[in-house]
């Protein structure tokens, strides 16, 4: 046997925007074996959600990640709507869709230009988040606020988009659009990238069910689950369907997010039109009592929420397991075999949110 | 490199994505959620706001008829303007000012 090194990689590093260590077992440039070590972040979001009111809850609940802070509140909302037996009203459901998807765009963009910038092609990288730029201002035209949007409130939403506001979404997004078309090709048909990516970080379909990946992770590795196959939103009425791809390489996961982003540009035009007129919000009435699952499709996968009420104005319980924490345990058998160059952009691959993972 | 030729070139000859910012600010869109004051005319001290706040940012003294507000606990949520029976908080589209000191504002009545 030869010698073995243990490289830690992380808490800090260049490419990890969030603390996560991983040690490397190393043979030389060779992964062995890798070994991911949590507990940097930890906020004790959970614990905050049992002291507040469960309305108030609501506000904390979205901080939990910058990203899909929107699908956070989302979740939790459902869930609380289904212990109260409330019926939200239907223009509340379409602008849901609107806005999550809104936030799924903003996601993936986010991640390409992180692709890009960890194979070291930083001009690119650049030019994504500059596309991305121009869905955040359509946030805060919106919702009001760019990252936090605090617009799916208990009942429905707060805010409403009027005609004006959709046709400037559907202009705007039709410009991302086009400037997708002309960048995507420099990322995906770029040679280094292919290099890096094709064949490197393998799942296969089988280690994908085991371990329990979600979300674009499984999806490369031909895995057909999307929870928006639930129509928890009215998702079969937009033109849904889920995106696969067989590879399970690194490339194939960023294939899947480049599809599932120009998707989503087309569900946000479309559940603005389809939108029917009517009330926002219902009140709420009542204190959450008994316990109650509500799942919801992330930009990253699927998030789970446990929450438990006993009839007070403060919730029993409050359990959140966000879709990095499902997928983490893909990287134990993605990375042995691959070389130390390669493990920043495996890691990127699934997409880390280390922030969300911790609460 | 040769299928960025038409961004690059494209950059070359516009004008830059970003704003020289403290010479040159970008107007706040309609209904940005910015910062938040009492209107203590209006203001019944019914003291709501301070029960909904979901960070804790406002207590009312009923009997000393005052507001303290700490703009630095605040989450700029509107929740409170949104609530106000009297609209007696005023909520405006600029955005708190930076300060170098973590102080709490007190609204009394003029």
């Amino acid at each position: 046997m030869s010698h073995r090194t243990v490289v830690p990689f992380g808490p800090q590093h260049p490419v990890l925007p969030e603390p996560i260590q991983l040690k490397l077992v190393c043979e030389g440039e060779k992964v062995i074996e890798v070994l991911p070590n949590i507990g940097y972040i930890h906020r004790g979001i959970e614990k905050g959600g049992e002291i507040k009111d469960f309305q108030q809850t609501l506000h904390l609940i979205e901080r939990t990640c910058g990203i899909c802070s929107f699908m956070h509140a989302l979740a939790y909302a459902q869930g609380i709507e289904e212990m109260l037996k409330m019926e939200v009203p239907p223009r509340a459901k379409y602008l849901r869709v609107a806005w999550a998807e809104l936030s799924r765009i903003h996601s993936h963009l986010l991640w390409l230009g992180l692709l890009a910038d960890a194979i070291g092609f930083e001009s690119l990288f650049m030019q994504f988040w500059k596309i991305r730029e121009v869905v955040l201002d359509l946030f805060e035209l919106t919702t009001g606020q760019r990252v936090i949007q605090s617009s799916c409130i208990i009942g429905g939403v707060r805010r409403d988009i009027d005609e004006i506001t959709a046709a400037r979404i559907k202009k705007d997004l039709d410009g991302v659009k086009r400037s997708l078309d002309e960048l995507l090709p420099v990322l995906l048909e770029d040679y280094s990238l292919k290099t890096r990516t094709v064949g490197v970080g393998m799942l296969s379909k089988d280690q994908a069910m085991v371990l329990g990946a979600v979300g674009p992770t499984a999806r490369a590795s031909g895995v057909r689950q999307d929870l928006r196959l639930l129509n928890y939103l009215p998702y079969d009425k937009v033109g849904f369907e889920p995106i696969t791809e067989t590879a399970g390489d690194s490339y194939a996961r960023a294939l899947v997010r480049t599809k599932e982003t120009y998707q989503s540009i087309g569900m946000v035009g479309k559940a603005l039109d389809l939108a029917p007129k009517g009330e926002l919000s219902v009140p709420v009435q009542g204190w959450p009592n008994g316990e109650v699952i509500s799942r919801v499709e992330q930009p990253r996968g699927e998030v789970f929420y446990f929450i438990k009420g006993n009839n007070t104005r403060n919730l029993e319980r409050l359990k959140i397991r966000t879709p990095t924490f499902a997928n983490i345990p893909t990287l134990l058998v993605m990375m042995p075999g691959i070389t130390m160059a390669d493990v920043p952009v495996v890691v990127l691959s699934i997409d880390p949110c280390i922030s969300c993972t911790e609460r | 490199m040769s299928k960025m030729l038409s961004t690059i070139l494209k950059n070359l000859f516009t004008k830059p994505a970003t704003r020289k910012y403290p010479f040159e600010k970008r107007p706040n869109m309609k209904n940005s959620r910015g910062k938040i004051t009492f209107d203590q005319s209006k203001c019944d001290h019914c003291g709501d706001c301070e029960r909904i706040c979901p960070a804790g940012a406002i207590k009312v003294l009923e009997k000393e008829k005052k507001i303290e507000y700490d703009p630095f606990r605040c989450i700029y949520c509107w929740v409170c303007a949104e609530h106000c029976l009297q609209k007696a908080i005023k909520a405006e589209e600029q955005y708190a000012p930076p300060a170098y000191n973590k102080t709490k504002l007190n609204f009394t009545p003029k």
